[in-house]
C-alpha cells in the first residue's frame, strides 16, 4: 500500500510540473486582461525547440532556454495581435496554436526526417537527493525543473502582489482606464505579461520533451494547454490555486496509471477524462466567473 | 506664479463640436468653478487638460510656458491631478495600492506606502483607511482616496468633476472643508459643477460654459445665483413649445414605491411614486447621476426593480420584459442610442427588430414588407437614409429618428423618453421634441427624463425632480421657475422655495 | 521622432472584399522563409501549393474531398459565431457525429441506402446537437464560459472514442483500433466514378445554401445576427437572447456532427481515432476567413482544402514537409484578422 502511495505521489508531482508552468504562464496573461488560447501551441513549440536544440547542441539547458525565449517571442506576437491591434482574442489564440503546432511539426520533419526509430536524447535525470530505495526516495528525487516549477508558484504570487510590475498587471487587468489615468502604459504592461506568460508556457512544453520523455512526438502536449485554461478558472486566478489545481489534476491523472497496473476493470479512459469533467464541475460551482479579472477579453483603446 | 491658461481650445467628436474656442484661466490658490449644463463641454475641456483627450486646436500654458499634454502621465508631471465622475480606482486593490499606482520602482513596500498615505491623509485632513479594499468603501470614501491619490503626486492643480453628485449632504460639507485647506496650501482647484448654490458657497471665481463656448468669468462676490443661472441656461427661445394646457383624463402610467438598490456607485431609486396622465408630458429633471439611468432602464424593461409596482393603463407591468412592455403599448426612447440599435444591421432590419412576428411567414422573413415598412417610416420620420443603409453610418440625429420611428409608429399608450435630444444638433432636437409633443396631442402619456432644463420647461406640463434617487417634488410648469427647480435638483425639498435659504446639498 | 497613432475611422465598404486579396500575398511572403529553409524554390513551391492541385482531374477532386468536412465545420462555427456563441467544440461535435455514424453503421445491418443514408444524416446531426447541449445550457443558464467547456469536451469525447475503439467496438478484422465496417446501406455513395468524392460533398453544399437562407431570410437568422452584433440592443428590442443563443449552439453542433458522419460514411467506412485532424479547429479558421458569411465560408473551405491538397503535392514534389499547409492556414488567419481590425483605423500623426 505504501509503495502505491509513494509511487502515486511521485507521479503526481511529475505530471503536475508542465501544468504548473503552463497555468502560471496563462495566469500572467489573464491577470493582465488577455485570454491566451495560444498556450497549447506555445507548449508544443517549447517541446519541439527544446528537443531540437538539445539534440543538435548536446546541451539540455541550452534547449530549455531557447524554448523559453521562443515562448517569450510567441507571447510578444500575441500581444501585437490582441493588445496592440485588439483582434478577437479567441480566434487569435487558436490561430497561434495552429501556427506553432504546424511550425513545430514542419521543423521536426525538416531536421529529423522520418526515421524508423524516432530520435531521442538522454533526458534530464531526476535529482538524487535521497537513495532511490529509501521510502521517500521516489517522491523527493524529482527533476530539477519540478522543483523550479513548485518554487515558481510562490514567486509568481510574490511578483503579482509585492512588485511594482505585479501591481501594474493586476491594475491593467481589472480597470485599464484607471491604470491609464494613473499614467501607466497599458500596452507595455500587457505585452510584458504576455511575454513572461509565453516563456513559462514554452518552459512547460520543454519539460515534456527534455525531462519526461526524452523525445518529441506528435501527441506530446495532447491538450494540456487546454487543461491549463480550465485550471486558471479552477484556481480562481490565484497563484496558490494554480498549485492545487495542478496537483488535483495531476493526482487524478497519475491515479489512472496506477489503477491500470493494478488490473482494475474500469476503462482507463474514464480516468483520463475524469480530470476534465471535474474541471467542468468546478467551473459550474465557481459560478459566474465572479473572480475573473474584470477587463479580461476586452481590448483597451483610449479615445 | 503658477497659472494654467487654456487658449482657444477646440475639440470635435465626429460632427459634434464639444469645445468651440474656449479660453480658460486659473490663478494660484483659488477655487475656480466651471459651471454649465450637461453637454456644455466642461468635462471635455478638463479631460483635455488632463491628457485624456487631444485637442483639435488651441494651446495650453502652465506658468506662462506652453506645454504639450498627450497623456495623463504628462499632466501628472505638470502638476495636474483629476478626480473624474467615474472613479479611476481598481476595486480589487487596496487604498494604498491604488494611491501608489503609476509610481516607479521595482518593489512595492506596502508598509512604507501605507505610512506615507497615512501621513499625507493626516496633513491634509482627508481621512482614509489605507489598508481597505477600495471596492468595499462607500462612494464618499472612494472619492477621498481619489483626491489623495492626485495629491500624492504633488499636484498643484486639482480638477474635480461633479464631485458632489454622489455625496450625501454631510459629506459635501466635509469636502468643502478639505478644499478650503487645500487652498491654504496654495493648491488650486477647478470645480466642475451644475449646482449653482454650491458654487456660490465654496468657489472664488466662476467660469460659465454653454454649448461649447465660454460665456464669461465672474467673481463669486460680484454675482448672484440668478445671474449665473441665466448665463448657464441662456435666453434662446426654442422652436418647440407645448401649446395649451391639458385636462387630466386618467393616468396611463403609474409607478408606486419603486425601489432599486444602489450598487457600484449608482444611487439607485428610493420609493418613487408618480403617475403620468393621458395627454400630458411629465418631465423628470435632475442632475446626471441621480437615478435617471435607473429609472429609464426599469421602465424600459432592462432592469428589474427590487420593489414597487408599475402599471400601464390597467395592466400591471412590474418586472415585464422588453417584449412584454412593447406588447403593453410602451414606446421607449433609450438613453444610449448606440447600445439600443444594432449598428451593423440595416435601418430596415432595426425598424422591425421588435416585432419580427408581424413581418414573417412561417419563420421566413417577408423582405418586401420589411422594406415597405422602412420606406414608410423613413418618409414619415424624415430619416436621412435608405432602408439598406447600416445604422452605424447614420448621424446621431438620424439614429434617434430610427428609434423614434420604431417606438412611436405603433401608437403607444405610454412613451418613455430618456435624454432624447442629447448630442443632437438643433434641427434634430426640434424634430424630436415636435414628435414628443405630437404624442402628447394624440393622448399618450409621455415621461421625459432629461438633464436639459430648458427642454423640460419647454415640453413638460409638470416637472418632477430627481435627487439621489428620490423624488424631491412635482410642480406644475406654469407655476415653477428655473431657480426653484434648480434648487430642488440640488437637493432642497419642495417646501424651501426661497433662494435666500441656501440648502447645502 | 514622429509618433503615430491609430485613429478610428470607418472603412469604405469596398475595402472589405479586398481583404482576402491583400491577405494572400502577405501570407505567402511570410511563409517564404520556411520554404527556403526547406530548400525549395518559393515560386515552384507556390505553384505546387495553389496551381498544381487545380491542374488535374484527380487532384481537383481531391481538393473537393478535403473540402467536404471543412464546408460543414466552417458552416457550423460560422453559425454559432454569428449569434455570438463561441463554439470551439466543433471538433468534439464532429466526433460525436462520427460515433453516431459508426454505431448506426453497426446496428443497421441490411438496411437499404434509401433509409440508411437519411438515418445516418439524422443520427449524425442529433449526436452533434447532444454533444453541444451541455456547454450551451451552462452558458445560457449559468453564464459559464462556453469557450472552456466546449474545449474540454473536445478532449473528453476523444477519450470516449478511444475507449470504444480499443474496447467494445474494436473490430477483430484489423490490427489497428477501428470499428467494424459500416453496413453497405449506410455508405455515402460516390458522386463520380473512380473518385473519392462522396455524397457528403452535396450535403456540405446544401448546408451552406441552407445556412445562407436561414441567416439572411428567416426570423431566426435575423434574431441570431442581432444578438451576435449587439446583444444589449437585441435585448432592448425584446429578443430572447438566451433562447436564440441556445438554438444557434445546438444547430451549430448538429452541423459539425454532419461533418463527422460524412467522414465515416463517405471516406473511411469505419471509425478511427484520427478521423479528424483538427477539422473542427480548421472550421474556426474557415469561419473567420469567410467573414461568417456562408458563401465566404464555402470559398474559404474550398481554399483551405486547396491548401491542404497543395501541401501534400508540395511534399511529394519538392520534399517540403506537408505541415507547411498548416502554417500557411494559420498565418493567413492571423493576417486576415489583423486586416479586419486595421480596416477601421487610419494612421495619423500624433
Amino acid at each position: 500500500m505504501e509503495i502505491f502511495l509513494v509511487g502515486w505521489v511521485a507521479a503526481t508531482l511529475r505530471v503536475a510540473t508542465p501544468l504548473i508552468f503552463g497555468t502560471l504562464g496563462e495566469l500572467f496573461s489573464e491577470r493582465s486582461g488577455v485570454l491566451n488560447l495560444g498556450i497549447e501551441g506555445t507548449m508544443f513549440l517549447g517541446a519541439f525547440l527544446g528537443f531540437a536544440v538539445a539534440s543538435r547542441s548536446g546541451s539540455l539547458w541550452l534547449g530549455f532556454f531557447v524554448a523559453v525565449l521562443a515562448g517569450m517571442l510567441s507571447g510578444g506576437l500575441m500581444a501585437l495581435l490582441a493588445v496592440r491591434l485588439g483582434v478577437n482574442q479567441h480566434v487569435a489564440g487558436l490561430g497561434m496554436t495552429l501556427l506553432w503546432t504546424g511550425f513545430s511539426l514542419f521543423g521536426f520533419r525538416l531536421i529529423f526526417g522520418e526515421p524508423k526509430v524516432p530520435p531521442s536524447i538522454t533526458p534530464f535525470q531526476s535529482l538524487s537527493i535521497l537513495p532511490d530505495s529509501s521510502f521517500l526516495g521516489p517522491i523527493v528525487n524529482q527533476h530539477g525543473l519540478t522543483y523550479v516549477a513548485f518554487l515558481l508558484v510562490p514567486i509568481a504570487g510574490w511578483v503579482l502582489h509585492r512588485t511594482r510590475f505585479g501591481l501594474n498587471v493586476r491594475a491593467v487587468g481589472e480597470n485599464p482606464e484607471a491604470a491609464d489615468a494613473a499614467g501607466l502604459n497599458v500596452y507595455h504592461i500587457r505585452t510584458l505579461a504576455l511575454m513572461i506568460g509565453g516563456g513559462l508556457m514554452a518552459g512547460g512544453g520543454a519539460f515534456l520533451s527534455l525531462a519526461q520523455l526524452g523525445a518529441f512526438t506528435y501527441g506530446i502536449v495532447a491538450g494540456r494547454g487546454w487543461v491549463c485554461i480550465a485550471l486558471i478558472i479552477f484556481a480562481n486566478w490565484r497563484a496558490a490555486g494554480v498549485l492545487w489545481g495542478a496537483l488535483i489534476f495531476g493526482g487524478v491523472a497519475a491515479l489512472q496509471l496506477r489503477l491500470q497496473t493494478m488490473g482494475l476493470q474500469l476503462p482507463y479512459e474514464l480516468f483520463l477524462a475524469l480530470p476534465y469533467l471535474v474541471t467542468i464541475l468546478a467551473l459550474i460551482i465557481a459560478g459566474r466567473n465572479a473572480s475573473a479579472p474584470a477587463a479580461l477579453l476586452k481590448a483597451y483603446r483610449r479615445e | 506664479m503658477f497659472t494654467v491658461q487654456m487658449l482657444g481650445i477646440v475639440k470635435r467628436f465626429g460632427d459634434r463640436v464639444a469645445n468651440d474656442g474656449i479660453d480658460f484661466e486659473l490663478k494660484m490658490g483659488e477655487i475656480h468653478a466651471l459651471l454649465g449644463e450637461n453637454g456644455a463641454g466642461k468635462t471635455t475641456l478638463m479631460r483635455i487638460l488632463y491628457g485624456l483627450y487631444t485637442p483639435d486646436g488651441g494651446e495650453i500654458l502652465i506658468g506662462g510656458n506652453p506645454v504639450k499634454i498627450h497623456s495623463p502621465r504628462d499632466a501628472i508631471r505638470a502638476g495636474i491631478g483629476m478626480v473624474t465622475q467615474h472613479f479611476t480606482l481598481v476595486p480589487t486593490l487596496t487604498v494604498a495600492e491604488n494611491i501608489t499606482l503609476g509610481e516607479g520602482g521595482v518593489l512595492v513596500d506596502l508598509r512604507q506606502i501605507k505610512a506615507r498615505v497615512e501621513a499625507l491623509s493626516e496633513r491634509l485632513g482627508i481621512p482614509v483607511k489605507a489598508g481597505a479594499r477600495v471596492g468595499q468603501l462607500s462612494v464618499g470614501e472612494q472619492q477621498r482616496v481619489e483626491i489623495l491619490k492626485a495629491l500624492a503626486r504633488d499636484a498643484r492643480v486639482l480638477i474635480l468633476d461633479e464631485p458632489t453628485a454622489v455625496l450625501a449632504p454631510q459629506e459635501v460639507q466635509a469636502l468643502f472643508e478639505v478644499l478650503g485647506r487645500l487652498r491654504c496650501e496654495g493648491i488650486s482647484v477647478i470645480f466642475i459643477s451644475h449646482k449653482l448654490h454650491e458654487v456660490m458657497t465654496v468657489c472664488d471665481r466662476v467660469t460659465v460654459l454653454r454649448d461649447g463656448r465660454a460665456v464669461g468669468t465672474v467673481e463669486k462676490a460680484r454675482t448672484t445665483p440668478s445671474e449665473l443661472a441665466r448665463m448657464m441656461v441662456g435666453r434662446e427661445s426654442f422652436g418647440v413649445h407645448r401649446q395649451g394646457e391639458r385636462l387630466p383624463t386618467g393616468a396611463l402610467l403609474r409607478v408606486e414605491g419603486l425601489n432599486v438598490r444602489s450598487r457600484n456607485g449608482s444611487v439607485g431609486l428610493h420609493h418613487l411614486s408618480f403617475e403620468v396622465q393621458a395627454g400630458e408630458v411629465l418631465g423628470v429633471a435632475g442632475v446626471s447621476g441621480n437615478g435617471q439611468v435607473e429609472l429609464g432602464e426599469v421602465l424600459s424593461g432592462m432592469l428589474r426593480p427590487d420593489a414597487g409596482r408599475i402599471w400601464v393603463g390597467t395592466q400591471e407591468v412590474t418586472r415585464a420584459s422588453p417584449a412584454a412592455l412593447i406588447r403593453a403599448g410602451v414606446g421607449r426612447i433609450p438613453e444610449d442610442r448606440h447600445a439600443s440599435l444594432v449598428g451593423e444591421l440595416s435601418v430596415a432590419d432595426n425598424l422591425v427588430l421588435d416585432q419580427l412576428e408581424h413581418f414573417s411567414r412561417q419563420g421566413a422573413l417577408d423582405r418586401s414588407a420589411i422594406r415597405r415598412n422602412a420606406e414608410r417610416l423613413i418618409a414619415e420620420f424624415q430619416i436621412k437614409a435608405l432602408p439598406e443603409t447600416p445604422v452605424r453610418a447614420l448621424s446621431g440625429g438620424n439614429m434617434q429618428k430610427v428609434l423614434l420611428a420604431r417606438s412611436l409608429s405603433r401608437n403607444p399608450l405610454v412613451v418613455i423618453a430618456s435624454q432624447p435630444t442629447r448630442g443632437l444638433d438643433v434641427g434634430a432636437t426640434d424634430y424630436v421634441r415636435g414628435r414628443l409633443l405630437e404624442q402628447r396631442a394624440r393622448g399618450a402619456a409621455v415621461l421625459l427624463i432629461s438633464e436639459d432644463l430648458d427642454e423640460i420647461f419647454a415640453l413638460a406640463d409638470r416637472i418632477a425632480v430627481l435627487f439621489a434617487g428620490k423624488l424631491m417634488g412635482i410642480v406644475y410648469t406654469r407655476e415653477a421657475t428655473v431657480e426653484q427647480v434648480g434648487l430642488m435638483m440640488a437637493g432642497a425639498p419642495l417646501e424651501r422655495s426661497s433662494i435666500k435659504e441656501v440648502a447645502r446639498g | 521622432m514622429v509618433k503615430f497613432r491609430l485613429e478610428q475611422a470607418s472603412a469604405p465598404l469596398w475595402f472589405r472584399p479586398l481583404i482576402p486579396l491583400i491577405a494572400l500575398p502577405v501570407t505567402f511572403l511570410l511563409t517564404t522563409l520556411l520554404v527556403l529553409w526547406a530548400g525549395a524554390d518559393p515560386l515552384k513551391a507556390y505553384y505546387h501549393f495553389l496551381i498544381a492541385p487545380l491542374s488535374s482531374r484527380v487532384s481537383l477532386i481531391e481538393v473537393l474531398v478535403k473540402s467536404t468536412p471543412l464546408l460543414l465545420t466552417g458552416a457550423s462555427v460560422a453559425f454559432a459565431f454569428s449569434a455570438g456563441y463561441w463554439n470551439i467544440g466543433a471538433e468534439g461535435q464532429l466526433y460525436a457525429g462520427a460515433l453516431a455514424g459508426a454505431w448506426l453503421g453497426m446496428v443497421l445491418g441490411d438496411v437499404s441506402p434509401v433509409a440508411g443514408i437519411p438515418l445516418m444524416i439524422v443520427g449524425g446531426f442529433l449526436a452533434g446537437m447532444v454533444w453541444a447541449l451541455g456547454p450551451a445550457l451552462l452558458k445560457t443558464r449559468l453564464n459559464v464560459d462556453e469557450v472552456v467547456t466546449t474545449l474540454l469536451l473536445n478532449s473528453v469525447i476523444l477519450f470516449i472514442v478511444s475507449y470504444l475503439l480499443n474496447g467494445p467496438w474494436r473490430s477483430p478484422a484489423s490490427m489497428w483500433p477501428q470499428s467494424p465496417e459500416i453496413a453497405q446501406g449506410t455508405h455515402f455513395f460516390r458522386l463520380l466514378p473512380r473518385a473519392r468524392l462522396h455524397f457528403g460533398f452535396v450535403v456540405g453544399l446544401a448546408v451552406i445554401v441552407l445556412e445562407w437562407f436561414v441567416l439572411q431570410r428567416t426570423t431566426l437568422g435575423l434574431r441570431m445576427r442581432a444578438v451576435g452584433l449587439g446583444k444589449k440592443a437585441a435585448r432592448f428590442a425584446g429578443l430572447n437572447v438566451n433562447r436564440t443563443m441556445l438554438t444557434a449552439a445546438l444547430i451549430s453542433g448538429g452541423i459539425a456532427g454532419l461533418a463527422g458522419v460524412g467522414e465515416v460514411a463517405g471516406i473511411h467506412f469505419h471509425l478511427i481515432e484520427s478521423i479528424s485532424d483538427g477539422l473542427g479547429y480548421s472550421g474556426i479558421i474557415i469561419a473567420t476567413l469567410g467573414g461568417l458569411h456562408p458563401f465566404g465560408v464555402g470559398l474559404a473551405a474550398f481554399f483551405i482544402g486547396l491548401i491542404d491538397t497543395g501541401a501534400q503535392s508540395l511534399s511529394r514534389a519538392l520534399g517540403v514537409p506537408v505541415y507547411l499547409g498548416t502554417v500557411v492556414q494559420a498565418i493567413l488567419l492571423l493576417v486576415t484578422l489583423s486586416l479586419f481590425v486595421l480596416q477601421n483605423y487610419r494612421l495619423r500623426r500624433a
